[in-house]
Parts: C-alpha cells; sequence; structure tokens
C-alpha cells in the first residue's frame, strides 16, 4: 500500500523545522558507531551529508562513478548560491527567499520543505566561509553578493563564475578530512546499480567496480541516494557525460515512487548547437542575465541577413533590435525566472528571428563595456568569456555572445517526505535527486542552497529519526538471500547487455532517444506529440535490446557497457517522463503543454485539478506505472498566476 | 580535416603499452578535440574494435578528469585550457597527433589513456581542508578579509586537480598542486590555526607517494589550465620553512 504522507509538522511555517527537530528521536554517540550508512554520489548533497554523518560518529561508505570525489558535477556550477543573509540591506529575509522559490517554482512544491530550505540558507553561507570556501567580497572586506533571476533582491554568493567547484571542494575536503579520521571511507570508480531491501527496509546496494567489472554487495542501516538528475535522458544537456539516473530508477523499480518526472528545466543561456558530432552543451552562467542583455532583430529580414553573414550584428541600429524580454516583463526584465526566459527565446526563434543557426538569440554585454568599462566586466565574468572563445572562437568582448535554451536540471527526483526519505524505509533522496524543492521550475542559485542545505542540515537529522529504531539491528552478512538475488539480477542485466551483439552504437541509440526526448517532451509539448513520443520510446527500447552493440569483456574497464546500462535505463524513464506529461493537462513552470496558456502565451495552471505532486509507482517490466498524487495544500501563500511584468 | 592519430593502447595496469596508429577523416574544426576521440570510437565499435578508454566527464574544463598529452604536451596545444575545452581548429589538416596518458609513476595507467590519479585524494586527506564540524560557523560576516587575499585565495583554490602540473614536470614533482591548496587556506584567516601542521603533513605524504622534488623549471606553471602561479610553490616553501623553525 503507497502512503504518501508528506509528514510535514503541523503548525505556523516558520515554526515546522525548529518543532520538528525537538520532537525527532535521536541517536547516542555509542550508538552511533554501531551503525553503517550508504552514501552514493559525492557532490554537494552526497559529500556534505557522508562529512557530516562521519563527523557525527556514523560509519560512511561513500560511491561515486568519478576516479575522485572532488569530480562530482556539482563541481560545474557557475553562478551562486542564494541565502537570505540580507548583508544588501536589501529587504530580503527568510520569508521572502521562500515565496520566491514557491512562486518560481509555479507553485508545485511542498511550503514546509521549501521554507526550511530557505531557513538553513544562512547556516551554509556560515559553514562554508567556516571551511575556507573564497566567496567574493567587496573593498572593505565582506562578502559581496548579485542578483539572479526571479528575485529583486541581491542573495546570491559567488566566487567567481566557480561557485559549485570552490563549494563542492569545501564538502570535499570535508569528507577527506573523516575519511583521515577512519569515519568515511570512499569508493570511487564504483557504480550502483542495485538496491537491496531486507524485510520491507533499504539494506545495501549492489555495485560494479568500474575498473575490475566485480560485482559487489555493500550492507548499511540505511542508503542515502545523491545521485544527481536525469537530464542525460536528452542526450544533449549541460550535464557531466557519465551523469545517469540508474541508482534512483533501479531504486524505483524496487519500490520507490518517482515524482514529477516531467519536470525538467531548460536553461535559456547555453552555448547553442552546432553540430552533429556535438556531445554535450554548455552553460553560460545565469548571472550573465545581470549585465547582459538579450535581444533578437526586430525584422526577419535583419535575421536573416545576420544569419547569411552580410551583416555583423554590432552594425545593427539601436531602433531594430527587439530586446524582447524587457519589451515583456520590464518589471524583472533579463532577469525572468529560466522557464520563461527559455520559452521567450524559442518563441522569437519559432517566428524567424533567430540568429546564427537560426536557433540562438544574442546576449549582449557592449552597453555593460560602455558604462563598467571593460575591466569590471572582465573581472566579472572573465572565465566565462575565456570558455565561450575557446568553443566558439568568437571574442564576447566584440561581438555579442549567442545563446539558446538547453536541458539542465531535473525538478523531478525520486519522491520523499519531509524527512527526506523514500517510499522504502530507510531509503532516502537528497539534492537534485529528489523532487521536494523546485516545483515545476528551479530558480538560478538555488541548485547548491538545496544540496547543502539537505547535506549539511536537514538530512543529518531526519536519518537519526529512522536510525533511532535501528540500533540494536546487527550488521547483516552479504550472504543473505536479498544480497544474492539483487547481485544475480545485477550479473545478468550486464551479461544480456554484453551478449546482445548487435549492429548499433550505445551512443547511436542516446542520440535517438535525445531527439524524441527534445522534439515532444521538451520546451514545448502537447497531447498528440506525447503519445507518439511514448509510442516511439517503447520501439526504441526494444530495438535497443535486441540490436545494441557493446563491445569488450565484462570484468573489465569497459566504458561501453557502462554507457549501455545508463542507456538502458535512460529509455525506461523517458517514457515515464512523457506519461506524466500527458496526464499533467496544465503548463506550470518548465512544463508547458500547448494547449494551455494565456492569450500571451504565457504558462496557463489549472490549480483546481493538478495542485498535486505527481508519484509514480512501477508495476513490472513492460506494465503501466501507476499514478498516485500527493495533493499539496497551501496554508500560507496563495496560489496566483506567476507575473513577472 | 583529416588527421593521422598515434594513440598509446595499454590493456592493463600489468601489461606493456604500445602505440597504435588510426586515421581519422572528415573531422570538422568546430568539434572539440574529445568529439574527435568518440567519432573514431564509434568508427573502431562498428569494426569490431575495443574503443579508446580516456577520462572525461564534464566536458566543460572544470571537473578536471580528462587527462590527455597531445604531442607532448598537457592537454595539448592551446593555453589555459583543459583537453575537453580544446577545438580542432588549433590543428591542421593533415596533421599527425600523438596522444598519450599523463606519464608520471605515483599515476599508474589503469588502461589506454587512463590513469589513476588517487595520489591527490592521498595528499588532500593529509590536510587539504579546515577542521570545522557541521554546524561550528560562526556569522559569515565576523570575519572581513580584504579583497586582495581573498581574489589571491581564490586564484590558487581554482586547481581543479587535473595532474598536468605532475605530467609536465621532468621530475613528476606534484609541488604546485599541493601549493595551490596550501596557498588558498595561508591566505586566509580561518587556515591559518592548522597551517604549520597542515604543510608538514601534505608535504610528508606527497614525497612518500612517489612524486619528485620541485626544481623550479616552471613547465607546471606553463601548462597548467587554471594559470595557476609559481608564486604558489614560493608561498609553499614559506609556509614550510615557518612550519619547521617557526
Amino acid at each position: 500500500m503507497v502512503n504518501l504522507n508528506s509528514n510535514v509538522p503541523e503548525g505556523p511555517l516558520a515554526e515546522k523545522w525548529t518543532k520538528y527537530k525537538a520532537g525527532q528521536k535521536l541517536v547516542n554517540p555509542k550508538n552511533k558507531t554501531k551503525l553503517d550508512v550508504i552514501v552514493v554520489g559525492t557532490g554537494l548533497a552526497g559529500a556534505s551529508a557522508a562529512a557530516s554523518l562521519g563527523e557525527m560518529g556514523f560509519n560512511v561508505q561513500s560511491f561515486c562513478y568519478q576516479d575522485s570525489p572532488r569530480r562530482a558535477h556539482s563541481i560545474a556550477a557557475q553562478g551562486g548560491i542564494n541565502a537570505a543573509k540580507n548583508y544588501q540591506n536589501d529587504g530580503d529575509s527568510i520569508y521572502r527567499l521562500f515565496f520566491d522559490t514557491i512562486k518560481g517554482g509555479d507553485y508545485r512544491s511542498r511550503e514546509g520543505n521549501v521554507y526550511r530550505l530557505a531557513e538553513v540558507s544562512n547556516n551554509i553561507i556560515d559553514q562554508c566561509v567556516a571551511q575556507g570556501v573564497p566567496f567574493a567580497r567587496e573593498y572593505g572586506g565582506y562578502l559581496d553578493n548579485r542578483s539572479f533571476g526571479g528575485a529583486q533582491v541581491s542573495r546570491t554568493f559567488y566566487a567567481r563564475g566557480q561557485t559549485g567547484q570552490q563549494l563542492l571542494l569545501g564538502a570535499y575536503g570535508a569528507l577527506m578530512r573523516q575519511v583521515k579520521l577512519g569515519k568515511v571511507k570512499i569508493n570511487a570508480r564504483v557504480e550502483m546499480h542495485d538496491l537491496v531491501i531486507v524485510d520491507g527496509k533499504a539494506r545495501g546496494i549492489i555495485t560494479r567496480d568500474m575498473v575490475s567489472g566485480k560485482i559487489e554487495s555493500h550492507f548499511a542501516h540505511a542508503v542515502v541516494l545523491a545521485t544527481g538528475g536525469y537530464g542525460n535522458t536528452f542526450f544533449l544537456s549541460t550535464m557531466a557525460m557519465g551523469a545517469n539516473v540508474s541508482a534512483a530508477w533501479q531504486s524505483h523499480k524496487r519500490g520507490a515512487l518517482f515524482a514529477n518526472p516531467s519536470f525538467v528545466q531548460i536553461h535559456p543561456t547555453c552555448i547553442p548547437v552546432h553540430g552533429d558530432y556535438q556531445s554535450k552543451l554548455t552553460l553560460m552562467s545565469e548571472s550573465l542575465r545581470n549585465d547582459g542583455r538579450i535581444w533578437v532583430p526586430k525584422n526577419k529580414e535583419d535575421a536573416e541577413k545576420i544569419r547569411s553573414g552580410s551583416l555583423k550584428p554590432k552594425d545593427l541600429k539601436e531602433e531594430d533590435r527587439d530586446y524582447y524580454l524587457e519589451r515583456r516583463y520590464p518589471a524583472f526584465g533579463n532577469l525572468v525566472p529560466r522557464d520563461v526566459a527559455s520559452r521567450a527565446a524559442k518563441e522569437r526563434c519559432d517566428e524567424g528571428h533567430g540568429v546564427g543557426t537560426g536557433l540562438a538569440v544574442f546576449l549582449d554585454f557592449k552597453d555593460a563595456i560602455a558604462k563598467m568599462g571593460k575591466k569590471t566586466i572582465e573581472d566579472k565574468y572573465g572565465n566565462l568569456f575565456q570558455m565561450y572563445e575557446k568553443i566558439t572562437d568568437d571574442n564576447p568582448y566584440e561581438t555579442p555572445m549567442m545563446i539558446y535554451p538547453a536541458i539542465h536540471y531535473s525538478m523531478g527526483g525520486l519522491w520523499v517526505d519531509y524527512g527526506l526519505m523514500t517510499t522504502i524505509p530507510g531509503l532516502f533522496a537528497i539534492g537534485e535527486a529528489n523532487f521536494s524543492d523546485h516545483g515545476a521550475n528551479r530558480l538560478g542559485a538555488s541548485a547548491l542552497m538545496q544540496g547543502l542545505a539537505d547535506g549539511y542540515f536537514v538530512l543529518p537529522y531526519t536519518i537519526q529519526n529512522y536510525l533511532a529504531d535501528d540500533i540494536s539491528t546487527p550488521r547483516m552478512s552479504t550472504d543473505l538471500p536479498e544480497f544474492k538475488a539483487a547481485s544475480k539480477n545485477v550479473e545478468d542485466k550486464m551479461s544480456r547487455l554484453i551478449n546482445v551483439k548487435g549492429s548499433k552504437t550505445v551512443d547511436s541509440f542516446h542520440k535517438r532517444l535525445g531527439h524524441i526526448m527534445w522534439n515532444y517532451v521538451g520546451m514545448a509539448r502537447e497531447k498528440k506529440g506525447l503519445e507518439k513520443a511514448i509510442v516511439e520510446i517503447q520501439e526504441l527500447r526494444k530495438e535497443f535490446w535486441k540490436d545494441v552493440k557493446v563491445p569488450g569483456l565484462l570484468n573489465d574497464l569497459n566504458t561501453e557497457l557502462e554507457k549501455a546500462a545508463r542507456v538502458a535505463d535512460f529509455l525506461e524513464l523517458g517514457e515515464l517522463m512523457a506519461r506524466d506529461a500527458l496526464q499533467r493537462e496544465e503548463s506550470c513552470g518548465g512544463h508547458f503543454r500547448e494547449e494551455f496558456k494565456t492569450p500571451e502565451g504565457e504558462a496557463l495552471r489549472n490549480d483546481k485539478d493538478f495542485t498535486f505532486v505527481a508519484a509514480w509507482e512501477h508495476k513490472g517490466e513492460g506494465k503501466k506505472a501507476e499514478l498516485h498524487k500527493e495533493v499539496l495544500n497551501f496554508e500560507f501563500v496563495e496560489l496566483k498566476q506567476r507575473n513577472y511584468k | 580535416m583529416d588527421l593521422k592519430l598515434k594513440i598509446w593502447r595499454q590493456k592493463n595496469q600489468n601489461t606493456k603499452g604500445k602505440f597504435v596508429t588510426y586515421p581519422v577523416s572528415n573531422i570538422s574544426k568546430d568539434s572539440s578535440f574529445l568529439e574527435m576521440m568518440d567519432v573514431l570510437n564509434e568508427s573502431l565499435i562498428a569494426k569490431d574494435e575495443e574503443p579508446i578508454a580516456f577520462d572525461h566527464d564534464c566536458r566543460e574544463g572544470i571537473c578536471g578528469c580528462c587527462s590527455l598529452y597531445i604531442n607532448g604536451r598537457p592537454h595539448g596545444p592551446d593555453e589555459k585550457i583543459t583537453v575537453c575545452q580544446l577545438h580542432m581548429r588549433k590543428f591542421k589538416d593533415g596533421e599527425t597527433v600523438v596522444i598519450e596518458p599523463w606519464r608520471a609513476r605515483p599515476f599508474p595507467v589503469i588502461k589506454d589513456l587512463i590513469v589513476d590519479r588517487t595520489a591527490f585524494d592521498k595528499i588532500i586527506t593529509e590536510g587539504g581542508y579546515i577542521s570545522v564540524n557541521t554546524g561550528n560557523a560562526a556569522d559569515a560576516s565576523v570575519i572581513p578579509i580584504s579583497k586582495e587575499d581573498a581574489d589571491l585565495s581564490f586564484d590558487a583554490a581554482a586547481c581543479i586537480g587535473c595532474g598536468a602540473c605532475v605530467a609536465a614536470c621532468k621530475n613528476a614533482s606534484a609541488m604546485l598542486f599541493v601549493s595551490a591548496k596550501i596557498s588558498q587556506f595561508a591566505l586566509l584567516p580561518q587556515g591559518r590555526i592548522e597551517a604549520k601542521q597542515r604543510v608538514d603533513s601534505m608535504i610528508s605524504k606527497m614525497d612518500e607517494l612517489g612524486f619528485g622534488s620541485c626544481t623550479n623549471t616552471g613547465a607546471c606553471e606553463a601548462e597548467c589550465p587554471k594559470g595557476i602561479t609559481l608564486t604558489n610553490i614560493a608561498r609553499l616553501n614559506r609556509e614550510f620553512i615557518k612550519a619547521k623553525v617557526g
């Protein structure tokens, strides 16, 4: 029986978390040493959780597929991390950060979780500064802030364009300190392929050693998934090449409900696609929208001239440019939330005003350079400009950047309650891997905040509430039949993959899946297209298992086998994403259904019928997943149509 | 463009490797170097050959995974970037390109172009952090830090731990890597408390793992994709002497 009780404590919003902590069960220091916890993933959420749990005295096993925990993809986050410090004295507060996040998420997230996130945001900045994270400072020595989309205050802390890197290295340092103290063991180049459940509780995982190919079993009293998002379902995204959904997906197949899979974020400022050999898309930080102005030519004829190269963008007269975000949304201008900015870019390009290949718009720093000088712009964005130039061979100081939306972040993920526990007791999901805080659209600089909030300040409390009942459970042998069965399941899957011996490469399937997803489950979705996508994905999946070609050996470092296992899971998740998008007959945040929009083309929510979390239950191979609904109760915020005008 | 690639192939740590030559054709000059490798791998799979194993992940120059030694230079012929940011427009049509793994005893080859860099994690484990538990911290604005120090600290902290400095060094010294971490903390008041112990234990671990000595050649600085400077090594030396005599 599926229980979708969110377990959010009763009472006033601002007292919920305090009340939870006051009433929760704790584990005493001596008992902590008897308890083992597995943390999968070493990004911001995973590294901070593993380090904190180690500090508290638990025995932690940490896993990552990279060669070092320091390389998890949080490292690539550029712009910043939000906190309600109000150091700028511009009217910020915990409530305002909470409200902006709820509104930014288009009222599809849980009030209690989001308020807690805003509440602990300030502790994160304190913690990171104490760790020696070199945040940007002003000449007086105090911390600097900048603005991000969806907010009218400056609450974003940053370390040049490498905030994610600096925060992750801080968490990685904390993690390695626990390695030194013997409380954490790192398992690098090891990938999780299955979850082990004993008597209804998560008790371990099955992994594959990516160097030797060995399938191994690991026991723990609780398992934490910090495995990130599933943007790579689209093949082209801003995710790392290895980022995958397999740990979460296998847990879903073992009983964890998967929430709002169709909620993926399409980031408006990425370097446009330029060729079919392309392997990934590069993000240009949202912080660029602080000073850069987005435009396309007002007249289609000028757009065509720019596309063919007969007109240089900088030679187009000011009155012939359409700064469409400033025009449509004067209050927020270039700093509207990501979903709004992405759709506006698509709309202009679909109308024939695009530049480059036709699927690009300009992000122009001409005015900012004239006003502040090249040096200031270089200080603020130097590394991003350099990155852009290396990729495109264009100098953004002289000619405007070209950008286009790309898949970036997954708001959906494993369903969790207020304690971040999935529907499987003892299985927790934190960071991007869960669904709980960003609703249908995430605001910029909030992913880093959520990852570290979950890992440093939420999970270390809530996991104790669960483990307190487990203090007399002895360590289990991995010879138990449950471990053996799960292990065999993984071995069988790997040998099935390698023995298909078909004719097409893994990447070729992945690219085809990506095309289906981008065309039908991308920025604009409609019923017919989604139905088509479901059929096409099912056919592609069948073809994959008949005709994929995986060279190499099982018991060896085999990059194609790794990819094949991941793509097999993307081929299943892709269908669920389309189903979820199909059932949600409204537009909200990053989920835009062509059938549901206002006369001005803005997203049109249907609060009466869709104010719920769609949590999907796996019903077995080849069977349709079952939809369960967690109704979202808004006690403190009034639901309104988002207005950034 | 068409190229001739001479690539190091090695089955595993215990077998001897060798160069194998692969021609590639019709490569777009706008593709990245690793995308060119993808194209080659797809063609190898089509011919029932095993693809070339190489480390890569973020493909935007920040995770530090990619680690190819191209035409005698770590991360190839362009300045201040990683291999994944290197584009084919930096090469000439018809050119022969030699691709090797990082070569340094503390970084043994795992397979083909993949090396084991856990030695770096081991050095960090010895003190590449400030010992602060979650929840210990005071308000972030309590300690003002001059912009200059914060910026210098950031410059050092920008290290991605790729190991190009070790690969570039004739002695396989890890001094640039270690000095970046030492400098990041030496420049901040929070980092001063453990400064002596940090430099002492990280240096000992570095020596123990078999990294060579620094002879101030500067190849590390020249090849560092993140522009970490030799100044950091000078600062490390100063910190080391302070720890020993001060």
